[in-house]
């Protein structure tokens, strides 16, 4: 006799994300850093911003409102249209 | 199923559709059995004119075809006293003249073999609406282990476990779980996280099954995922962060004695299924349902035993004061689950003091450890009171109030001692904090107390929260829904 379940998972299947191809090169490119409000985390990114600039890249400041929470949607939008490639500071 | 026709009391039934090449080629066959009286019925899946015979029914709604489980077409099935005695698949004339007894079935130059085709009842897009509709109403998809698997060790391998043995979700236990709710199974109660995927009743009853729990306590696991799964409680915060926290949940109002649920001696720990599973049951369904799995989106350090599932019931009865749902505004005859965000609990010992304010001082003072002795004010706290303990404060008088706020007044320190560098710790808050004077925890809503708890201990138990309000988590209390 063969058993049968039910599968108790969300049954979604995944979306396949293609990455979007690695910058060539810093100068010129518009970088985001995001600061997600953990103690400290501003010391790593001013320390990035200073490199960044010193490479020609022009950087943007972006901050989440906690760290415990996804990123609001509006935040990662604005991100997406205003920068070609984002790092975030994880912790502290 | 139909057995008011007679079809399926005594004789043979066929089952065919037109878009089958074996099916087009038995037609003379089939109109022959036909002419001796002994088929009683072709159920046709997409032509109900094929074949062109009097006895031909349409099926295209595939209802028979599911319900007597056709897998192949043609199929022919024989019937003694409305029972089922055999069937025969595809066509090979030597099987179907010793199956129908009619040796002259046809003629000695017909085809003696050729394969059938598939039943469009078990055709993949149709499948889960045909289940739902003919079969047990459930729309999950039905996963199907083979004779000589071990389906406790194919759930491990599938990934639905959260470590320990889970009950097989068969349809025939699910159905019965969801006879625990009046909600319809395709009531969508909320969007689980963190994938922030849409959750049915059905999901949670099947979650709840695998968990070990009894239907009359799905209720209870319904009204609690329903008070995580909100962006107040973030249950995504709780599992992303890295310190081991989970929904823990207890439960007020009269339902806690109709599933049997333990508030007395040894209520945090093993031995009572309902305490055990409901807990369980919303783990499980995040874990499988939101996708939320340790090493995945749960980056918990060490983690806690109360991932597993921590669920407890406050002693109403036992206790000198009134619950903590009255507190919330609910009355006696409400039942209510409380979800808090909160790691393992731990003991706090005082075996010694005999005044209110002395043991006041003592817990306070346990409970100043919570997460870190140096840092105050971020996280909330349950502490679970003994009777022993509580008898400290009845015997003078005191009420659950006055506790509350005597343990936060105790918990005040001086910030000079809690500061970074401070005791030569560099733990603590920051230095712009000098100066101040600050309790534990916030005097609002800080410190929830509830009661429980065997009846010998001059013990209590403090369960420490994860960051409290907009920044982290809200825990909540809310109405369960039967």
């Amino acid at each position: 006799m063969t058993i049968k379940v039910l599968d108790p998972t969300s049954e979604v299947t995944k979306e396949l994300v293609v990455s979007p191809a690695r910058l060539r090169t810093l100068d010129g490119s518009s970088i985001g850093l995001l600061d997600i409000s953990k103690p400290r985390g501003n010391v790593f990114l001013d320390a990035l911003e200073e490199l960044l600039i010193q490479a020609g890249a022009d950087v943007k400041r972006f901050t989440k409102p906690t760290f415990t929470k996804p990123a609001p949607v509006d935040l990662r939008h604005e991100i997406a249209s205003q920068c070609d490639a984002v790092i975030e500071a994880l912790a502290d | 199923m139909d057995s008011d026709l007679g079809l399926f009391r005594d004789g043979y039934v066929a089952f065919v559709k037109e878009d089958c090449p074996t099916c087009l080629l038995i037609e003379p066959v089939l109109s022959r059995f036909a002419d001796s009286g002994q088929l009683n019925a072709i159920f046709s899946q997409d032509n109900k004119n094929f074949p062109a015979l009097n006895i031909t029914v349409d099926d295209s709604n595939l209802r028979l075809s599911f319900q007597y489980g056709i897998e192949t077409v043609p199929s022919l099935l024989k019937f003694e006293d409305g029972v089922e005695v055999g069937r025969i698949v595809g066509w090979l004339k030597s099987e179907w003249e010793d199956f129908c007894e009619f040796p002259d079935l046809c003629s000695e130059s017909f085809q003696d073999f050729s394969p059938g085709c598939g039943s469009l009842s078990v055709n993949p897009d149709l499948l889960p609406s045909l289940e739902k509709k003919y079969g047990s109403g459930l729309g999950s998809r039905l996963v199907e282990f083979a004779t000589t698997e071990d389906e406790f060790e194919k759930m491990y391998e599938l990934g639905w476990s959260d470590g320990l043995p889970l009950v097989p979700p068969t349809s025939e236990r699910v159905s019965r779980m969801l006879e625990g709710t009046t909600r319809s199974s395709d009531e969508i109660l909320a969007a689980v996280p963190p994938n922030l995927v849409d959750l049915s009743i059905e999901k949670v009853a099947i979650n709840a099954v695998m968990a070990g729990c009894k239907p009359e306590y799905l209720p209870i696991v319904l009204s609690a995922l329903e008070a995580v799964c909100t962006d107040e409680f973030n249950m995504h915060g709780l599992l992303a962060t890295t310190m081991p926290v989970g929904p823990v949940m207890f439960v007020n109002g009269p339902i806690r004695h109709e599933v049997g649920m333990n508030s007395g001696m040894n209520l945090l720990g093993q031995g009572n299924r309902a305490n055990s599973t409901i807990g369980r049951a919303v783990q499980l369904t995040i874990r499988n349902v939101g996708g939320g799995k340790p090493s995945g989106v749960d980056r918990a350090t060490h983690g806690s035993p109360a991932k597993v599932g921590l669920c407890f019931a406050e002693d109403e009865e036992g206790s000198p004061w009134s619950s903590y749902s009255q507190s919330q505004g609910f009355s006696p005859s409400q039942n209510t689950v409380t979800v808090f965000p909160g790691e393992g609990p731990r003991l706090i010992t005082d075996q010694l003091s005999r005044s209110p304010d002395e043991l006041a001082r003592s817990l306070a003072m346990g409970l100043l450890s919570n997460c870190h002795p140096k840092i105050v004010l971020g996280m909330d706290a349950i502490l679970v009171i003994s009777p022993e303990h509580a008898a400290r404060f009845t015997d003078a008088g005191w009420s659950k109030e006055d506790l509350n706020r005597a343990i936060i007044e105790h918990s005040i320190r001086s910030t000079d001692e809690l500061i970074r560098g401070a005791n030569g710790i560099a733990e603590g808050l920051p230095e712009d904090f000098a100066g101040m004077e600050l309790p534990k925890f916030r005097p609002d809503g800080g410190l929830i107390i509830v009661f429980g708890g065997g009846g010998a201990g001059l013990f209590s138990t403090s369960i420490a929260g994860w960051l409290s309000g907009d920044k982290g988590s809200k825990y909540t209390t809310k109405e369960i829904v039967k």
